[in-house]
This record gives structure tokens, C-alpha cells and sequence, in this order.
């Protein structure tokens, strides 16, 4: 430092710089303004992941994310183990959303393996999934709430959540890691009073998650701080391949369980809600949006179920697919999920590949980020509906 | 089997006990009883029938309890008995635990949960102790690159910056024996200017602690705080000015005393909305809390500080709270001005003292020797139940706001207080003088 200000290190400047600068005086590095701020893994505002931000000042001029710390190998897994082996391990990249990330995989074999269904299995794969979306999104809920500091908003649907877990350890014996789904139906029929309870349940929850417009959605420092902020347009959305929520937060109407019905989704009136802004609130507020139409799925559902018969139909002990190959895919809580299944004839799947929401939506992360406040970062980051554990599987 | 319990030998076991023995003689005599010595030289010494109190007379006369009255009284009207105990710190830390039970059980029934339970039988009142106990006993972890001095010093000045706020606040009428002086630390002719000159302190020790643990996420939040703190001082002095304009002193008890009629708060209440706003920004409370935002910036410039030296910040900051409770208490809700509910002392206590049958002469009494007053007079009971009662209720809006809003953007926070606070201000500053020039409250003098 004290050598660049004495006369001599002066000299060593282009001859095009006739007057030298006074000692002490020098002009300011680009570089020397730039801030590299290493946003997680070890930080309350990321999840299992990082991001390498740059600040200048309190903007981001520079995001680059930099999942895979939570890495797995689940798909090299699924590989070593029979199609039925493979369910409980499947469901660890989201294991509050474990019915949604099993149903691809269930449809897939039964598609390879050719099974039907029982009619009463496919609606109750149904409440499972939506309750399941519910649990999912409440979490993600949870912590939007606790990253703009709102803590009553963490601690609200943290609570409501167990209504819905109770329902699902009522369903499946196991109040997170269900695996409840296995292909030919679900592992195990309900309860006898499981209809009362939850259609009593999920109207209590649908009453509380209104409650929260007034304390969160409507307030007016939550709009002043997410509206017109991180805006991701149509084009933009489409062109950087978002999914799920985010994507129907920038006003396509693009909804699996409407576009691509699977079991008797097709029966069901589902409604699939878009906004039009693309900004941080309308990403937030789509899947509030989507836990109240999953309430009125749930209820249409517990309507039309057969009352009785089998749940599942029984798969030959150790099944195999011919040489053949499948891809399926859901609305998962953080939009689709797809599951590439390739078969040769062997107990085992040749190769699995797992599509989720999650990293669709981090290829906009970056995107958005440049440019924000850094005050903005958690309000953009977590509105894109990501989870790091699923994103890196 | 010996790895969980040790082997028992006498020897150990005597050898404990001598050392804790020798310990105690050793710091008894080194630190115990000089201190002693040099708190008794600062109490005034009165002389009890005829003869000076000395050390050796004090210890004679606490186990007697007629002759313990003037020891107490004097103790009570002690200087360093202001400044530890009752106006100054050591109230206000007790009001500060009381803000952080407080707190955590209101925010629990808010958000539908239990809050603090086990600690303490009774809701979890000894949360707190649990708590101080877990944060002294924590390691004290000094980033390498830390400018140590200053790291070290900066808990300790945030405090000693709260509880020289603190000092200025007027608690509780004097009685007449007092002189009508206040129940307060330093009831100084230019208090005001004091409790800015005081919260002008904050900002500085938040950057200087932020700076020297040379760190990036302190660093973010020490700027932060500096901005919030700076540009909400300019609407925090400009909405109080209203009141000194109609009181014409600067003096925080006379100001207390202009409100025996009416508070402040019923002709100035724009005034009193932004210093209430303004408050919440320098106390770095949600909505803006920004220099500690978890999420953006981990604890802001709290981050690198651990064990006690974190959980002197927090008292710092709950002494704060109060503090500026208080102070909003005192300049717009009238201190501790307030209708007579403590009922009088019977004049046959104040005569005679309580006396107990079958013993011989009074032996619990309130009354000192002389003139038939109490030692704590009614007044100022009455004022100081007064006063708590409002503190309470400033402190319990302040809290509330935690559990409602979320944070703001430092953006919109600098916006709020250039924009619409200083012109806020200004309004609260016009009505005042509209107040003084259309005669309907006259200046000062005319009480």
C-alpha cells in the first residue's frame, strides 16, 4: 500500500498520464467496491446450499449458486435395489412432500409392470397427495414467514401443519416418511372414521389459512417490501424453464394435474390458480392460493370415493419390466415432478432419473438476484419455491 | 464402573475443603471487606443518638431493628444507591428481565404457542436466570483478525451507554423532605439535550464494535445501523421540540411536573406517533431490526459476539427499551403523575410504629426518629406505581409490534424517516406554536 503511494511506483503508469496523482489520492478499483458475501451453507437465510453473492453497496451485482451439499445419489441408489426396495429411500429428497415424489415412481412401474389400480387406491392417493401439498407448503410457508421476520408467520402454519399431519399418521402410520405409495395402490386402506375426521380437519385448516390474509398477505409492509421486486416475466419464465408455482406466478396457466390428468384427477374439478405480476408477492401468494383449492380437491374427493373395496392391487414378488421405457410426472408441491424409469428385464431399474421443481426454479435464481437489494435476497430466494435437499437429490 | 464414579479418597476429599476454605479467607479478606470499607466510605454516615455510625456501630445496629431505620434511610439516600439500585441500573435491569419474560410468553400466546413453561414451576419465570447462567458459562470466542481492545470494550460501553440513559430519567416524586427533589439519578437543567447526547453514543459504539471484529456480515450490519440510528436521531429531537416549545425547559422533571393536568400526548399526538415510530427504529425493534436481520446478514453486527458479551448486548438493549419507554412516558404521558390509589400510611404506624403483642417496644417500624414522616412517603409510592403502570404499557405496544409486522427494507426504512417522519415533525412543531400563539396554553411560568 505505502509503495503505490510513493513517487517512484508512479513512474511505472503509462506515459498517457502526464500528471500523477497526488500521495494519498489515487482512483478508486472496481474491484475494491465489490463484496464477496458467501450466503450459506452455514447461514440462517439459505437453506443446504450457497450462494456466492457480490454486493456493490446494498446491491447484488453477482449471484451465483452453488447447490449439491446435500447430494445423495438416489438416482445411482435406485439402480442397486428392486422396484419395491426402492420406495423408502425415494422419498428422502422431500420427505415432507413424500406421497408427491412416490407418485411418478408408482405410476411409471405400473405402467412398465402393468397393473391396475382399485378405484377406491386412486382416490385415496389423492387426498394424500393434496394433504401431503398442504404439509409441503406450510413448511415452505413457515420459513418465507421467519426470512422477512416475520415470526407470528412461522409459528402459525408451523402449528396448523399437524392437523394435516395427524390425518396422514391417521392414513399411513407414520406422521413424515409415509411411503404409503407403492405401485398397484397405496400400502394400507384407511381407518373407519377417516372420512368424518378429515373432512372435520380439513375444513378447520382451510379456516385458519384464511385467517393468515389478514396478518400476512394483506400486510401492508409484506406488499411494500415483495410487490414489483425479483419480477420474472411470461417470456422469461418459459425461456428459463421455471415450473410449479413460480411459473403460474408469472401468469401461465400451466397446471399437471389439469394439463396431464393422472389417476382421477380428471374426475375432479380442479381450478389451477395464475397471477399475473411474476414479483415476489404473486409467488408467494399462488401457493396459498393452491393449499385452498387442494382443501375443496380433498373435499370433492372424499365425496366421489367408492366406500369400500380393495386398495391395492398385489404385485408378483419380485417384478420386472420388459425392455421398455417410461417417463411420468406430477404436480408436486413445488411443480413437476417427473420420474424417468429404463427397464432390461431385470428386478432392478437400469437407470433412474428424477426431474424435480427445485432446480428448475434455481436456474432462475440468479436471474432475479442480479440487480436486487440485498435486503430482497431472502424475499426473491425463497419465493421460487426451492428445496435445496430435492434439487440436489 | 470407576469411569463413571471417581475413586473416593479422604485425602482429595479434605484437601477440597481446605482449598475452598482458604479460598474463601483469602478473597473475604482481599475483596470482600475492603469493599466494604470503600462502600461505607460514600454513604453518609448519620449520627445516631450522639455518636458517629461506624462500621463496627453498622453491624450492631442491622440486628437491631428500631435503631436500623437511619441506616437504612441513609443508605436509600445515598448517591451510589441511586446510581446501582433503585432509579438507576439496578431497576432498570430488573424492568429489563421483566420486558423479556414479558415478552417471550406475550409472543407465545400471540402465535399460539406455550412460550417458556418448565424453568421455575410457574410459567417459566426463571427462564431468564437459566438463560444468564447459560451465556456465562459459554466460551467467549474472539475472531482472530478482531481489533481486541475495542472488541472487548464494546458490550460493556452499550451498556454503560444504557444505564447513563437510564440516569436521566425522573422515577418518582420527592417528598418534602427531599426538597421536592425527583427520584433520579442526575436531574440535570438540560436533561433533554443529556438523553440525546446520550443517544447519540449508540450509532458510534455499533459501528466501532462492528468495525474492529472485521467481519463481513458485522461490517453490513454496523453501516446499517449507523443509517437507521442517524437519520431517525434528526425525528426523534424534532417531534420532543413541540413540548419544550410549550414548556420552555429542557428539564425532564419540570416537564413532568408541566403534565399535573393534562399529558402532552392529548395536544401533540402527531408528535407523539413519531417519536414512538422513531423509537422503535433506534431500538432496533421489527419492523426494523434491520441491523440484525437473520436472514440477510446471519446477526448483523451482533454476529461475531458470544457468551456474556452477546448477553451484555441484550441487557444493553432491554435497558434501552425501557429507557425509552420511559422517556416516552415522561415527556408525553405525564410521568408519574397520576390520581392518588396507594392509600395513606395509618398515622398510628406513622406514630407509633407496628408493634408486635408480647414484645417489648416497637420492633418493626417505618417511622425515622425525628419527624413523623415515612421513610418512603406516600407520594411517592403513588408516583412510582404510576410510573410503572405507564412504562408497562408503552413497553407492552412496543412488544406487540414484534409479533404483527415483518421487516422493512433499508430502503424503505431511510425513506420513512427523511421523508415522511422529519415532515411529520414539523407538523407536530406547527401545532405546538399554534398552540402557544392562539393562547391556549401559555409557556412556561403561567402553571
Amino acid at each position: 500500500m505505502s509503495k503505490q503511494l510513493t513517487p517512484k511506483s508512479s513512474k511505472k503508469q503509462s506515459p498517457e498520464s502526464s500528471k500523477n496523482l497526488p500521495p494519498g489520492l489515487q482512483l478508486e478499483n472496481v474491484d475494491d467496491r465489490i463484496m464477496t458475501l458467501n450466503v450459506g451453507p452455514q447461514h440462517p437465510g439459505s437453506g443446504h446450499m450457497r450462494l456466492i453473492i457480490k454486493v456493490d453497496g446494498d446491491y447484488i451485482v453477482n449471484c451465483d449458486p452453488d447447490p449439491g451439499y446435500v447430494h445423495r445419489g438416489e438416482e445411482k441408489m435406485a439402480e442397486y435395489r428392486n422396484y419395491i426396495t426402492n420406495i423408502p429411500h425415494l422419498e428422502r429428497p422431500v420427505i415432507h412432500d413424500s406421497c408427491n415424489i412416490l407418485y411418478p415412481y408408482c405410476l411409471g412401474i405400473e405402467e412398465l409392470v402393468g397393473i391396475e389400480v382399485p378405484e377406491r387406491a386412486k382416490y385415496l392417493r389423492v387426498i394424500a397427495a393434496e394433504l401431503n401439498r398442504c404439509v409441503y407448503t406450510q413448511y415452505w410457508l413457515a420459513i418465507y414467514g421467519i426470512f422477512l421476520g416475520h415470526s407470528t408467520m412461522f409459528m402459525w402454519p408451523a402449528g396448523d401443519r399437524e392437523l394435516l399431519i395427524d390425518l396422514l399418521e391417521k392414513m399411513s402410520g407414520a406422521r413424515v416418511t409415509h411411503a404409503y405409495f407403492v405401485p398397484g395402490g397405496i400400502r394400507n386402506d384407511v381407518p373407519a372414521n377417516f372420512e368424518d375426521v378429515c373432512l372435520r380437519q380439513v375444513n378447520y385448516f382451510e379456516k385458519r389459512i384464511k385467517e393468515y390474509a389478514g396478518i400476512f398477505y394483506d400486510n401492508p409492509i409484506l406488499i411494500a417490501r415483495t410487490k414489483d421486486t425479483g419480477v420474472l416475466s411470461r417470456e422469461d419464465a418459459i425461456r428459463l424453464g421455471t415450473t410449479g408455482s413460480v411459473l403460474r406466478a408469472s401468469g401461465v396457466d400451466f397446471d399437471i394435474r389439469k394439463k396431464e390428468p393422472y389417476d382421477v384427477y380428471d374426475e375432479l374439478d380442479v381450478h389451477s390458480n395464475v397471477m399475473k405480476a411474476g414479483d415476489s408477492y404473486a409467488r408467494s401468494k399462488v401457493p396459498w392460493l393452491d393449499m385452498l383449492e387442494s382443501c375443496n380437491i380433498i373435499r370433492q374427493a372424499l365425496e366421489k370415493m367408492p366406500k369400500s373395496g380393495g386398495v391395492r392391487t398385489k404385485l408378483k414378488p419380485n417384478p420386472k419390466g420388459g425392455d421398455d421405457e417410461v417417463y411420468r410426472r406430477v404436480e408436486s408441491g413445488r411443480g413437476s415432478l417427473g420420474m424417468h424409469i429404463v427397464s432390461d428385464k431385470k428386478p432392478q431399474p437400469y437407470r433412474l432419473k428424477i426431474s424435480v421443481g427445485s432446480f428448475r426454479n434455481l436456474i432462475a435464481m440468479p436471474y432475479l438476484l442480479k440487480g436486487e437489494k440485498l435486503g430482497n435476497m431472502p424475499a426473491v430466494y425463497w419465493s421460487l419455491n426451492y428445496w435445496p435437499v430435492e434439487a440436489d437429490r | 464402573m470407576s469411569v463413571i464414579a471417581p475413586k473416593f479418597r479422604l485425602g482429595y476429599f479434605l484437601k477440597g475443603i481446605i482449598d475452598n476454605a482458604l479460598w474463601i479467607i483469602v478473597l473475604v479478606t482481599l475483596i470482600v471487606v475492603p469493599l466494604i470499607q470503600v462502600l461505607l466510605i460514600y454513604i453518609n454516615l448519620p449520627v445516631v443518638d450522639g455518636e458517629l455510625l461506624t462500621p463496627f456501630l453498622a453491624f450492631t445496629l442491622i440486628f437491631h431493628p428500631e435503631l436500623a431505620v437511619p441506616l437504612v434511610e441513609a443508605i436509600i439516600r445515598s448517591d451510589l444507591f441511586h446510581i446501582a439500585a433503585f432509579p438507576g441500573f439496578g431497576f432498570a435491569a430488573l424492568m429489563a428481565a421483566a420486558v423479556i419474560f414479558v415478552e417471550r410468553k406475550m409472543l407465545a400466546k400471540l402465535q399460539l404457542r406455550v412460550g417458556p413453561f418448565y424453568c421455575g414451576k410457574i410459567e417459566g419465570i426463571f427462564q431468564l436466570i437459566a438463560d444468564g447462567i447459560k451465556l456465562v458459562s459459554k466460551e467467549i470466542i474472539i475472531p482472530d483478525k478482531a481489533d481486541k481492545p475495542i472488541f472487548w470494550v464494546a458490550p460493556l460501553l452499550f451498556v454503560g451507554a444504557a444505564a447513563a440513559f437510564v440516569a436521566l430519567i425522573p422515577v418518582a416524586p420527592g417528598g418534602e423532605e427531599f426538597d421536592n427533589m425527583p427520584w433520579v439519578v442526575a436531574d440535570l437543567d438540560v436533561g433533554l439535550i443529556a438523553v440525546f447526547a446520550v443517544i447519540g453514543f449508540f450509532p458510534i459504539i455499533t459501528v466501532l464494535s462492528a468495525w474492529s471484529s472485521n467481519s463481513k456480515y458485522p461490517f453490513i450490519g454496523g453501516i446499517r445501523a449507523l443509517h437507521q440510528m442517524v437519520s431517525f436521531e434528526i425525528p426523534l429531537i424534532l417531534s420532543l421540540l413541540g413540548v419544550v416549545i410549550l414548556t420552555g425547559t429542557l428539564n425532564l422533571n419540570e416537564i413532568v411536573q408541566s403534565q399535573t393536568s393534562f399529558p402532552w400526548i392529548l395536544f401533540l399526538p402527531v408528535g407523539a406517533i413519531v417519536f414512538f415510530i422513531a423509537m422503535l427504529a433506534e431500538l432496533e425493534r421489527i419492523p426494523f431490526d434491520l441491523p440484525e436481520a437473520e436472514s440477510e446478514i446471519v446477526a448483523g453486527w451482533l454476529t461475531e459476539f458470544s457468551g456474556m458479551m452477546y448477553g451484555l448486548v441484550q441487557l444493553g438493549s432491554y435497558v434501552k427499551l425501557y429507557a425509552f419507554a420511559a422517556l416516552f412516558v415522561t415527556i408525553f404521558l405525564a410521568g408519574y403523575n397520576g390520581p392518588s390509589i396507594y392509600p395513606d400510611f395509618p398515622q398510628d404506624i406513622i406514630d407509633d410504629g407496628i408493634i408486635i403483642p408480647g414484645m417489648t417496644g416497637p420492633l418493626l417500624t417505618v417511622k425515622p426518629f425525628t419527624d413523623g414522616t415515612a421513610v418512603l412517603d406516600q407520594e411517592m409510592i403513588n408516583g412510582l406505581i404510576w410510573f410503572v403502570l405507564k412504562t408497562a404499557a408503552v413497553i407492552f405496544f412496543i412488544l406487540l409490534i414484534r409479533g404483527v409486522f415483518p421487516r422493512v427494507r433499508i430502503d424503505m426504512l431511510l425513506h420513512i424517516g427523511w421523508y415522511k417522519l422529519i415532515g411529520l415533525a414539523f407538523v407536530n412543531i406547527f401545532i405546538a406554536l399554534g398552540l402557544l400563539y392562539s393562547g391556549i396554553l401559555a409557556p412556561a411560568g403561567a402553571f
